[in-house]
C-alpha cells in the first residue's frame, strides 16, 4: 500500500491518525471532537447583538451557552491546521466554485453561493436536531459505538446520496 | 485556559491530517455521495477502527470515561435525514467547510453563513420540536453493545471485519 498517492497522503494512514489524535484528546482533557454545537454558539452570539433580551430567553441558547468553548478553539484550530498542510504541499487554491459543480451548473459563484447556502441551512437544522454532525456523530459517536451515531450518519449518507444522485442525475463524470 | 489551548493543538492535528488526507474538497464529499470516489469513508472509517480500540481499551483500563449521546430514534432519523439533503447540496459538513475555508476554497464561506442560519432557525424551532420529535422513540444512552447484548469487543471485532471487508471492496473497484 503506497502512504502517498501524490496527491495527498493515504486516506487510510491520515485517518488512523486522527483517531489516534481523537483518543489523546479523551485521554488528556476528556473531550470528544465535534463541530456543530459551536455553530449554535456563533449564532446565538451573532442575534446577541441584534436581539440580547430574545437570546437571554432563548431556552436552546441558555442550555448550550453562548462562550468560547474548547470545540471552538478546535474549529480555529482545525482552520489553521488546514491551512498549514496546504501550504506545506503548495495544495493551497483560492476557488470559488468547485470544479465538479462547474462540469454540472457552471461557473457562476453566485449559483453555487446560493445553493450552499441553503444546503448549509438544511445540514445544521438537521445537525442540531439529531444531537450531531459526521464528527460528532460520525467520528466519536461510532468510535463509542454509540446507537445515535449508527443511526445518524446512516440518515446523513441516506440524505446526501439520494440528493447527489438527483443533481447530478446519477452520471458518473 | 489550558482546555482552550488544548483545543487549538487539537484542531490544528486534526485540520492538518483532514487536508492531507484530501477530504476537505466538494469533489470527495461528492464523490462520495455519487458513489465514484470513497477517499471520505476510507479516511472516516480508518479514523473510527483505531478511536474504538484504544478508546476501549482505555476505557476498559479506567482511565478514559465515555461520553454517549442520547438516541433518540425521531431525532436522529428526521434530522439524520434533513443533514444528509443539505450535506448533498453544500457539498461540506460542518467541521470539513471550515477546513475548506483554509485550504483557500472560500465558496464554503456561503455554506458557513447557511449553517449559522441554519442553526439559529433550530433555536426558533426548539419549543415546538422538544414537544415533538424530540420525545420519538427515545432510547437513553445506548451503545450498539447494550442492544445486541453482546461484549463491546465482539462488536468491535464484527465492525473491523466489515470495515476490513469494505476497504477491499473499495481498492478492488478503485473507488
Amino acid at each position: 500500500m503506497k502512504l502517498s498517492t501524490g496527491d495527498g497522503w493515504n486516506p487510510y494512514l491520515a485517518g488512523a491518525m486522527v483517531g489516534i489524535v481523537a483518543i489523546l484528546s479523551v485521554a488528556i482533557t476528556g473531550q470528544f471532537l465535534g463541530a456543530s454545537t459551536s455553530f449554535v454558539r456563533a449564532a446565538g452570539a451573532v442575534e446577541q447583538i441584534v436581539a440580547p433580551e430574545r437570546v437571554a430567553q432563548s431556552e436552546y441558547y441558555q442550555s448550550v451557552g453562548l462562550r468560547v468553548d474548547w470545540q471552538i478553539m478546535l474549529l480555529v484550530g482545525l482552520l489553521a491546521g488546514a491551512a498549514v498542510g496546504a501550504w506545506s504541499d503548495r495544495s493551497f487554491k483560492s476557488e470559488g466554485v468547485p470544479p465538479m459543480w462547474t462540469g454540472r451548473f457552471g461557473d457562476s459563484v453566485w449559483k453555487r453561493g446560493a445553493v450552499a447556502f441553503v444546503g448549509g441551512a438544511f445540514a445544521m437544522f438537521g445537525a442540531r436536531l439529531a444531537d450531531g454532525c459526521p464528527s460528532g456523530h460520525g467520528l466519536s459517536g461510532l468510535m463509542q459505538l454509540s446507537l445515535s451515531g449508527f443511526v445518524s450518519l446512516a440518515c446523513f449518507f441516506a440524505g446526501g446520496l439520494v440528493v447527489a444522485n438527483l443533481i447530478y442525475g446519477g452520471k458518473r463524470s | 485556559m489550558k482546555l482552550l489551548i488544548m483545543g487549538f493543538l487539537t484542531g490544528l492535528a486534526f485540520g492538518f491530517l483532514l487536508q492531507k488526507g484530501r477530504v476537505l474538497r466538494y469533489e470527495k464529499q461528492l464523490g462520495a455521495l455519487r458513489l465514484i470516489d470513497m477517499t471520505i469513508f476510507k479516511f472516516m472509517l480508518s479514523a473510527i477502527l483505531t478511536g474504538m480500540v484504544g478508546l476501549y481499551l482505555l476505557h476498559d483500563l479506567g482511565m478514559v470515561s465515555m461520553s454517549i449521546k442520547q438516541t433518540i430514534l425521531g431525532a436522529n432519523i428526521v434530522g439524520g435525514l434533513l443533514f444528509g439533503i443539505g450535506w448533498g447540496l453544500f457539498g461540506l459538513c460542518p467541521g470539513t467547510a471550515v477546513g475548506a475555508l483554509g485550504e483557500g476554497r472560500w465558496h464554503a464561506a456561503f455554506g458557513i453563513v447557511g449553517m449559522l442560519a441554519g442553526a439559529s432557525l433550530y433555536n426558533a424551532f426548539y419549543p415546538a420540536l422538544k414537544a415533538s420529535v424530540l420525545t420519538w422513540g427515545d432510547l437513553g444512552k445506548v451503545t450498539l453493545p447494550d442492544v445486541v447484548h453482546l461484549n463491546h469487543w465482539l462488536v468491535i471485532i464484527v465492525l473491523a471485519v466489515l470495515f476490513i471487508l469494505l476497504f477491499r471492496l473499495f481498492e478492488r473497484l478503485r473507488l
